[in-house]
């Protein structure tokens, strides 16, 4: 069985290049697939039909969910499989003729189909409950997507949307009823649960395992376009009449019947069963019956008549009888045949005439009477005329329904009655169907009617002998559909043998009442046919009644409007009000927790730490520095004071005792002072504050709760404390296995390297990431070097008004400072002379490469001292901002041979290679060793491995500062001098206030209508 | 477990301080905040780590409670270098920011506040659809209709059907057909590579 699944998937992932080599005749090819598995099919009735009664497979999934792939192919699954093989090759043997060669996406098309079928072949053999409801689930996005087929138009896709919501809500509630009914029974098994589920509905979960079949009957009555959900079928209709013929004759909502015949030998009789299946059944029925009475598009009626069809299957196959079982299959198999064949010749007529619309019609059985003969097979069929698989099917449905009323409750007739009106529509719709579709209408002209070729009419034609050959020798249905009706019978004594019980299928029964019945609905049909007029005028009469799919477009509407209200009141578009929200939520949960709970705080608390007495002091600086960040309106005086605070913390590391921590704090924050200054040089001075007034004080009271909630969350949490940290090992390891003495760097490269690695690749990607905010284009590693450069020549101040003071300062640096010096840095010249400092530029000349030496004292004097790859890295890259200060940006190239790219590649791979190597000689990653050697100068050396990986952190760090100096200085130094070169472009805007609000208020309506400002170099 | 109440107060204060600009418009002050956030967590991570004590060097005569914690120092290292980096990115955008809208001041989301504004009236969902009787609409050759294709012809394609209006523009029938197609590359890419 899983072989024709797989070959069904298989051959629809292919599909698309067979249709590129064969166009549409691929389609045969496709068909074959079924075509064989129908054969395999036959040739599995024997077992099927063995004593065993089913065909079991079962492969492991995932065991942990209990999940599996089984599989079994008992008599009602054999019979499905049937319709679903059968009908699906000649479906697809039709489609061949049906598609034009000049139709686009076939291949897409076909696939979708040939896997439609082996889902629904998968979801009749499927043996669990969970395998079946994907499956099932399956089955709803294929059609969706069939039925969405001419996806440029609004009705097809608006339909598929409509199917696919309708279906999916129905499935979700199956889920919960499967997942419910599977629990209760301890097994997801269906073979297994049916087999328990006469203890399971009268044991202790007897009220769980009813409401989780009402659940799955949910389910079921969604796809199978049961009342209330009847409207998807008929919108249904946008898709190509292939698909339509399909999924009304074997497939989708024939799952929900499938379904419930499933479970009707189990559950049955459970609570609302009856009433559910019954009632909606008629109702449907009805509905469905009226409704295509009243339709003037044949493939409409038909789409009407499946719903009736529907409700009725559903009446049958869920009574619960084994006389209603029999009926119910034989109906199905019945109802497969004549509704394919006739959504095939509708398919044939609007191919050939190009209209389906019964008031344009005319006169087709006179063009085509092969078309009209095979039409008027399915519709006799339909209608339940005598010799036919219809007549034969409805003949026993009636039969057990007259049985079943027989027992004289007010209920079963009125169900009785409700069939055989039913059947009167039905016979009245097939009337009036075969007249819509083929009848000559007086006073409309002829319809144009292009010949049918013998292999478009072959699919439905054979379909059509197949229901003569049904009706005539009904017998060997009988004996296929014998043994699920057997299910239903009962043990009870003198109830006779389950054969008898069930009844047979028979073209003569003898003159019963069920006959009677018949006689009356033809009659009753026929007046109704014959009184159309009568009864379109009655009709007309009647009020559009609740329309289903009317009510499904408020609801969506309703569900949209809500939406769109819940997001314009939450998703106001402010940031301050997101975060407004989340902080307060962030504070407000913890605190009232806190208070709830009530827990006194801990004992150990104190203000001055014994050990370091100084420390309140340094606090109340660090304070008042975030105080004085607040309150600065200035840019640069906040940042500053932020500064403070930095470096205020630096202080406090040292203070705690944690020289590492200060030393890196304080390169970082001097490194992040240049980077602020550098990239804030073109932002006004001032900081507005516009989020002023009544926001402020709620700022307040949120900063305020915020950090009060983090001091006594921080108590409680400390306070709470009971374990012995493990740090205190840490002093141990570091020196017996890391080999170094300074704890915090062995913490860093050998105890949690891992996580020092995750750290530098973020380094990384946060230093790329600022390069391509300011490059745009590509990362900018390719600098020109300093030779190319005219003297002089770089940022060189223009247009100052030559009478001004301003140009009289500058003639006289420029003067002081014209020669080309070049003894003290490399690329000074290119310098504009009055950028230039010669203190500066002296000072840099003798500390550079000291401070370069330093930088590596640190990164291998690091493992036992304080320094690591960290400081080490933060030191080079300070050496390189004071290179890029004092000499610009072709300093800074020529201090960097290497670019920032490379050398982040380079510290990474260092890194990663340190991991890796260790691996590959046998031990584990980012294992350390320990070499001891001894060179001739240096004497004993310790090696220790993990130094490596310290080598590619500072590496990194190097990259990372250069990015920052390449791209928020050397860039935008750039972006500056192309500004003042091109001062026509943009000076407008930046000098004069004015324009700077009129260009303000254009960007708040155009925000993205202001082109990216970037180098030539960017661009390339 | 010792609690240092002079870290956790100015931890506090911090926290305060950095939420208070955080909820600011101003990018800079944002990105101050952010800092003042990230130096309030290092001094919460130190916190944890108890008394002060001696610097983590390893000596052989020293117990292992004398050190002040190293595994807090670690994490704290690592927080430093990062915040340095996410900062930098920061500065990358406020310079971006900057450069494209000449504005430091985080603007409202105009997409959010489109979606406030959808009206009721969803095309996809709303627009009345005609019936439509056949999958293989038939077209007339010819002026007298005397010879019927069932595919429409170059001549009655979108070409002569003028504009279509919408929204507030008028785009050309053929333009718009095109855009119906799936995939439709019929737009023009807006500054930075999205659509305008």
């Amino acid at each position: 069985m899983i072989t024709v699944l797989a070959v069904h998937f298989a051959v629809a992932a292919v599909a698309p290049f067979l249709f590129r080599a064969w166009g549409r005749n691929a389609f045969y090819a496709l068909a074959a697939v079924p075509a064989v598995s129908f054969g395999w099919l036959l040739f599995q009735h024997g077992a099927v039909y063995s004593d065993v009664g089913a065909v079991s497979e079962v492969f492991p999934w995932i065991p942990g969910l209990d999940l599996e792939f089984a599989f079994r192919l008992d008599p009602l699954a054999w019979v499905m499989s049937l319709l679903i093989l059968g009908i699906g090759a000649l479906v697809l043997v039709y489609c061949a003729r049906y598609f034009s060669l000049k139709d686009q996406d076939l291949g897409g098309f076909g696939a979708q189909f040939l896997a439609f079928a082996g889902v629904m072949f998968g979801l009749v053999i499927a043996d669990d409950l969970l395998l079946m409801f994907i499956f099932w689930e399956l089955t709803t996005i294929l059609s969706y997507l069939l039925i969405g087929f001419a996806r440029t138009r609004l009705a097809a896709r608006r339909s598929a949307l409509q199917a696919l919501m309708v279906t999916t809500a129905g499935g979700l509630a199956m889920l919960v009823g499967l997942i419910m009914l599977g629990h209760s029974a301890g097994t997801y098994r269906i073979s297994a649960i049916l087999a328990q589920a006469p203890t399971l509905i009268s044991g202790p979960s007897g009220g769980i395992v009813a409401a989780a079949v009402v659940l799955i009957l949910a389910g079921a009555i969604s796809k199978s376009a049961l009342v209330p959900f009847h409207f998807w079928l008929p919108g249904a209709m946008a898709a190509p009449t292939p698909v339509s013929a399909y999924l009304h004759a074997a497939a989708m909502v024939k799952a929900g019947i499938y379904l419930v015949a499933r479970l009707a030998p189990g559950f049955s009789d459970t609570a609302y069963w009856q009433s559910i299946v019954l009632g909606l059944g008629l109702a449907t029925m009805l509905v469905g019956g009226y409704r295509a009475l009243r339709q003037t598009d044949i493939k409409l009626i038909l789409a009407y008549g499946t719903v009736s069809q529907l409700g009725f299957l559903t009446m049958v196959v869920g009574l619960g009888t084994p006389d209603a079982a029999l009926a119910g299959l034989a109906m199905l198999l019945a109802h497969g045949l004549f509704k394919a064949t006739l959504f095939l010749v509708v398919g044939i007529i609007d191919h050939q005439a190009g209209t389906r619309d019964v008031r344009q019609l005319s006169g087709v059985f006179r063009q085509s009477r092969a078309l009209g003969i095979v039409a008027g097979i399915g519709a006799a069929s339909m209608a339940g005329v005598p010799l036919l698989a219809g007549f034969v099917a409805k003949e026993s449905v009636l039969e057990a329904f007259v049985h079943h009323a027989s027992g004289g409750e007010a209920w079963s007739m009125v169900v009785l009655v409700g069939i055989v009106l039913g059947s009167v529509l039905t016979f009245a719709y097939s009337a009036r169907f075969m007249w819509g579709a083929f009848a000559v209408k007086p006073g409309i002209e002829r319809t144009m009617f292009k010949a049918v070729k013998p292999s478009f009419l072959a699919a439905p034609a054979v379909l059509s002998v197949l229901s003569i050959v049904y009706g005539l020798w009904p017998a060997s249905v009988d004996a296929w559909v014998q043994p699920y009706a057997a299910l239903f019978a009962s043990t009870a004594s003198g109830a006779g043998t389950p054969a008898e019980q069930a009844g047979h299928l028979a073209l003569w029964h003898g003159f019963t009442p069920a006959l009677g019945l018949t006689a009356l609905t033809f009659a009753l049909g026929l007046a109704m046919y014959f009184g159309r007029n009568l009864v379109a005028r009655a009709q007309s009469r009647v009020p559009g009644w609740i329309d289903g799919d009317r009510m499904y477009q408020l609801t969506i509407g309703a569900l949209d409007d809500t939406a769109v209200w819940i997001t314009g009141r939450t998703q106001r578009g402010s940031l301050y009000f997101y975060l407004a929200v989340i902080l307060t939520m962030a504070f407000a949960l913890p605190l009232t927790a806190m208070v709830l709970a009530g827990k006194p705080l801990p004992d150990n608390l104190y203000f001055i730490d014994p050990y370091s007495p100084l420390q309140p002091v340094v606090g109340a600086g660090i304070v008042i520095g975030a105080l004085a960040a607040v309150k600065a309106n200035k840019r640069f005086l906040a940042v500053l004071m932020v500064s403070v605070t930095g470096y205020g913390i630096a202080l406090m590391f040292a203070l705690q005792g944690a020289p590492d921590l200060a030393l890196t704090q304080m390169l970082v924050e001097t490194i992040i002072l240049v980077a602020f200054v550098l990239a804030m040089r073109s932002l006004p001075a001032e900081l507005r504050d516009r989020t002023g007034g009544k926001y402020r004080v709620i700022r307040v009271i949120i900063g305020a709760a915020f950090g009060v909630t983090m001091v006594f969350a921080a108590i409680h949490a400390m306070g709470a404390r009971v374990a012995v940290p493990v740090s205190l090992e840490f002093p141990r390891l570091a020196y017996e296995g890391g080999g170094g003495l300074n704890i915090v760097n062995v913490t860093l490269v050998d105890i949690r390297a891992w996580d020092t690695f995750g750290e530098i690749s973020v380094l990384a990607l946060a230093a790329t990431g600022v390069a391509s905010l300011i490059f745009v284009r590509g990362r900018g590693d390719r600098t020109r070097v300093s030779e190319t450069i005219a003297e002089g020549s770089v940022g060189r101040q223009v247009a100052v008004d030559p009478g001004s003071r301003e140009a009289a300062d500058l003639a006289i640096s420029r003067k002081f400072a014209a020669s080309a010096r070049d003894a003290w840095i490399v690329a000074g010249r290119t310098l504009a002379p009055e950028r230039r400092s010669i203190i500066f530029e002296v000072v840099t000349r003798l500390i550079f490469h000291s401070l370069i030496i330093f930088s590596l004292y640190l990164l291998l004097a690091g493992h036992n001292l304080p320094g690591g790859g960290f400081a080490g890295g933060l030191t080079a890259g300070l050496a390189l901002a004071i290179r890029y200060l004092a000499g610009g940006r072709f300093e800074l190239r020529e201090a960097t041979p290497v670019g920032a790219g490379t050398l982040l590649g380079i510290g990474l791979a260092t890194a990663a290679a340190s991991g890796v190597v260790p691996l590959l000689l046998g031990g584990q990653v980012f294992q350390t060793a320990i070499i001891e050697l001894w060179l001739p100068v240096f004497g004993d050396i310790k090696f220790v491995t993990s130094t490596i990986f310290d080598i590619g952190v500072y590496i990194v760090v190097i990259g990372l500062v250069l990015d920052v100096l390449r791209s928020l200085g050397s860039e935008i130094d750039e972006h500056f001098e192309e500004q003042r070169t091109a001062p026509a472009e943009d000076a407008p805007a930046d000098d004069a206030p004015a324009a700077t609000e009129v260009q303000a208020d254009v960007h708040a309506e155009e925000p993205v209508g202001v082109p990216a400002e970037t180098t030539a170099r960017g661009q390339g | 477990m010792s609690v240092n109440l002079t870290l956790l107060t100015v931890m506090g204060a911090l926290y305060a301080c950095g939420i208070y600009l955080i909820l600011e418009r101003s990018l800079t002050r944002v990105l101050l905040g952010l800092m003042l956030l990230a130096n309030a967590t290092n001094l919460l991570i130190l916190a944890t780590g108890g008394y002060a004590g001696l610097a983590p060097l390893y000596n052989k005569a020293t117990g292992a409670h004398e050190y002040a914690d190293p595994l807090p120092q670690a994490l704290i290292l690592t927080s430093i270098v990062i915040s340095f980096a996410v900062t930098a990115f920061m500065l990358g955008i406020i310079y971006r920011t900057w450069v494209l809208a000449r504005q430091d001041e985080i603007q409202d989301d105009i997409e959010d506040l489109r979606v406030a504004e959808t009206p009721r009236f969803d095309a996809e969902d709303d627009t009345p659809i005609p019936a439509e009787t056949s999958e293989f609409p038939l077209t007339m050759l010819g002026g007298d209709g005397s010879t019927v294709s069932d595919h429409p012809t170059a001549a009655d394609g979108p070409d002569e059907a003028g504009s279509v209006t919408a929204g507030a523009k008028e785009i050309s029938a053929r333009d718009a057909a095109a855009e119906e197609q799936p995939g439709s590359q019929n737009v023009t890419p807006g500054p930075e590579g999205g659509v305008k």
